[in-house]
């Protein structure tokens, strides 16, 4: 008790940091303004699938950029969060819905755990391999065990509408709104974390496994619980994908590639950064509408979506590679050395306001 | 149990085991002189099959279309290791990872955006008859596989123990920094792994081509080839070999005898279950020469 009251002692000088400041800026605009300017295309298209997205890609980050332990697998924490809740919702009508959100995270950081406990005895790519399975198994048991998925043929289910203490929330203005109060919560939540002597506790292992041994860090639990907490973030991402997203659950909507595109988020927004999941999923679900775009205007016809496809595969590569060379640490360093040029010049103009 | 039916399995296992190798080669070619685990060995042996196939198509004697995707690999390979991997040295080898995986991104989309998506088939001109061998029948095909997998293991083999550049990649596999300060020059002993790598690709992405038509999805049988390698460790030739023979039988047998309780489908991830539980039991792995990544 006594730390976080020194800490909130510290927080609470007169003012706001400018980072703190920045982040209600945003928070401001996206709770008051986005929703009543944006069009049913922004939130559709860009915006629900971006805040889901940045919330899968910070699950992963706790795992793979606080605590090193890479994962190859994440996609399928997101279909047993999403085919958990649609379960819930389906055989226990009664529970009002944020349970429903909860349970299947506490379920995903269940099935986490399990498929975390080859970390306890491989390191490096042999654990990243090793995650592959909790792809591959995953996906096979929503696609041929029938309970899951209501004895649909194709593993397909399409979730209730969703409904917060009985109203509707249908509209795209709707879901978007819900999702980002969620995402926001849960962002919270591990910004906690990350700060707590646990988050600490993360990189320590991350950094140096013996050395974290021989301080007294539980090395083996903490890697479980990296494992379990990262799934439990990941798993409400599918849940938030399934019913306020697509609004339909498949199993071969959590493949590999899906997997692929939350480790890219990571790596393209930088490894243990909670700002750099946001960064990366808005390059990486701009991006491709950008290039459809660009392709239509330039090349018309030509451009079909075959082509679109793999256009889009070769750039993102080439976009994986340059990040990887160029930027290691992915654009919240870029966005850093941005802010520290911009800082000078805004600092008195919040100072003003302030006042 | 029928005898003959579970040696035919087991065979047929066998040497689909041998094209899972085929592919880990690859891998540890790579790996052992570079330590990078490269996942774009799956596109490279998808863009090498599918050169191939389509200057076959556009009327090349099959000679000529050998040489030239050879060449294409090669290229591919050096300019891997030049653009992409030199100026990522010394990063992590996660990160190394990343970046090839960047790159088989690159590799497919492009080889579909040059040759088209749609599928090919190969005919390497081998009869694909069942040859019965003392009741129990034997896929011609996967014969010649098996038969072609091992003239490339002799050939590397011979490559690494009686030439220059060999005795290279085994220097520079042992002691990266020992080999450079003899006087070994590194990059161009990564170029030549990585041009082998490419060759590899070409013979692999012939025969599974042949065996699977070539279209995109020949790039996946990288996910073959992991639990191989994390079962026979990622340096280790040798560990390729078995590791491939023990993941083919465990998963035709697995399939054909355990899968229909689960309603099958079950290839897609009794490899990874069965090496990890291997690695359970026996943490060193098959040969376990490295214990550093595996406690």
């Amino acid at each position: 008790m006594s730390d976080i009251a020194i800490k909130t002692g510290r927080r609470s000088l007169p003012g706001l940091s400018p980072q703190a400041f920045g982040v209600a800026a945003l928070l401001a605009i996206a709770f008051g303004v986005v929703p009543l300017v944006g069009s049913e295309y922004l939130f559709d298209a860009l915006l629900t699938p971006f805040l889901v997205l940045s919330l899968a890609g910070l699950g992963l980050n706790l795992l793979t950029g606080y605590t090193g332990q890479v994962s190859l697998g994440s996609s399928a924490f997101m279909a047993v969060g999403a085919y958990a809740a649609c379960n819930l919702a389906f055989r226990l009508p009664g529970l009002p819905f944020l349970v429903d959100l909860v349970a299947a995270g506490v379920i995903a950081a269940a099935v986490g755990l399990v498929f975390g406990l080859p970390s306890l005895r491989l390191r490096g790519f042999y654990l990243a391999v090793s995650t592959l399975a909790a792809q591959f198994f995953v996906q096979w048991v929503f696609n041929k065990i029938g309970w899951f998925s209501n004895d649909s043929a194709s593993g397909i289910v399409t979730p209730p509408p969703l409904s917060i203490a009985g109203i509707a929330v249908t509209s795209p203005v709707g879901r978007y709104l819900f999702t980002l109060s969620v995402v926001v919560a849960v962002t919270a939540l591990v910004w906690r974390l990350v700060r707590s002597p646990t988050g600490s506790a993360l990189i320590a292992v991350r950094d140096h496994e013996t050395a974290a041994r021989v301080i007294g860090i539980p090395v083996l639990r903490t890697k479980l619980l990296a494992f379990a907490v990262s799934s439990f973030v990941i798993g409400i991402a599918g849940v938030l994908w399934a019913f306020a997203y697509l609004r339909n659950v498949e199993p071969a909507g959590f493949n590999l590639d899906r997997s692929f595109q939350i480790l890219f988020i990571v790596i393209i927004g930088g490894l243990a950064s909670l700002r750099g999941a946001f960064l990366g999923a808005a390059l990486i679900v701009i991006f491709p509408l950008g290039l459809a775009r660009l392709g239509d205007a330039l090349l018309g016809g030509l451009f079909d979506s075959g082509v679109l496809e793999m256009s889009q595969r070769v750039v993102l590569g080439l976009l994986i590679i340059v990040f990887l060379i160029a930027e290691p640490a992915g654009l919240s360093a870029l966005v850093d050395r941005m802010t520290r040029r911009i800082t000078p010049w805004i600092t008195p103009w919040i100072t003003a306001g302030r006042a | 149990m029928d005898l003959s039916f579970f040696t035919e399995v087991l065979v047929g296992g066998l040497l689909s085991g041998v094209m899972y190798s085929l592919v880990a080669i690859g891998f540890v070619l790579i790996y052992k002189t570079s330590g990078v685990l490269n996942f774009a060995q799956g596109s490279l042996l998808l863009f090498s099959a599918l050169t191939f196939v389509s200057l076959i198509e556009r009327g090349l004697p099959f000679w000529a279309g050998i040489l030239i995707t050879l060449a294409a690999m090669t290229a591919i390979g050096a300019l891997i290791e030049r653009v992409v991997l030199r100026p990522l040295v010394n990063q992590p080898p996660i990160t190394l990872f990343m970046a090839t995986l960047g790159v088989s991104y690159v590799i497919e989309g492009a080889a579909q955006l040059l040759w088209g998506t749609q599928v090919h088939g190969l005919d390497l001109g081998i009869d694909d008859r069942p040859l019965e061998i003392s009741g129990v029948f034997v896929s011609t095909f996967d014969l010649f596989a098996a038969g072609v997998a091992g003239a490339m293991v002799a050939v590397l083999i011979l490559f690494f123990r009686y030439t220059g550049i060999g005795l290279g990649f085994r220097a520079v596999a042992d002691d990266p920094l020992a080999a450079l300060s003899l006087g070994l020059r590194l990059d161009r002993i990564g170029t030549a792994v990585w041009t082998a790598a490419g060759m590899v690709a070409l013979v692999a992405g012939l025969l599974w081509g042949a065996r699977l038509g070539v279209q995109f999805s020949l790039s996946l049988v990288v996910l073959k080839a992991l639990p191989v390698l994390v079962l026979g460790g990622f340096d280790s030739i040798a560990g390729a070999i078995v590791g491939g023979l023990i993941i083919g039988a465990v998963e035709k047998l697995a399939e054909v005898y355990i899968g229909p309780f689960f309603g099958g489908g079950i290839e897609g991830w009794i490899a990874y279950v069965a090496a990890l539980g291997f690695l359970l039991v026996r943490p060193a792995g098959l040969f376990g020469q490295k214990l550093v990544e595996r406690v």
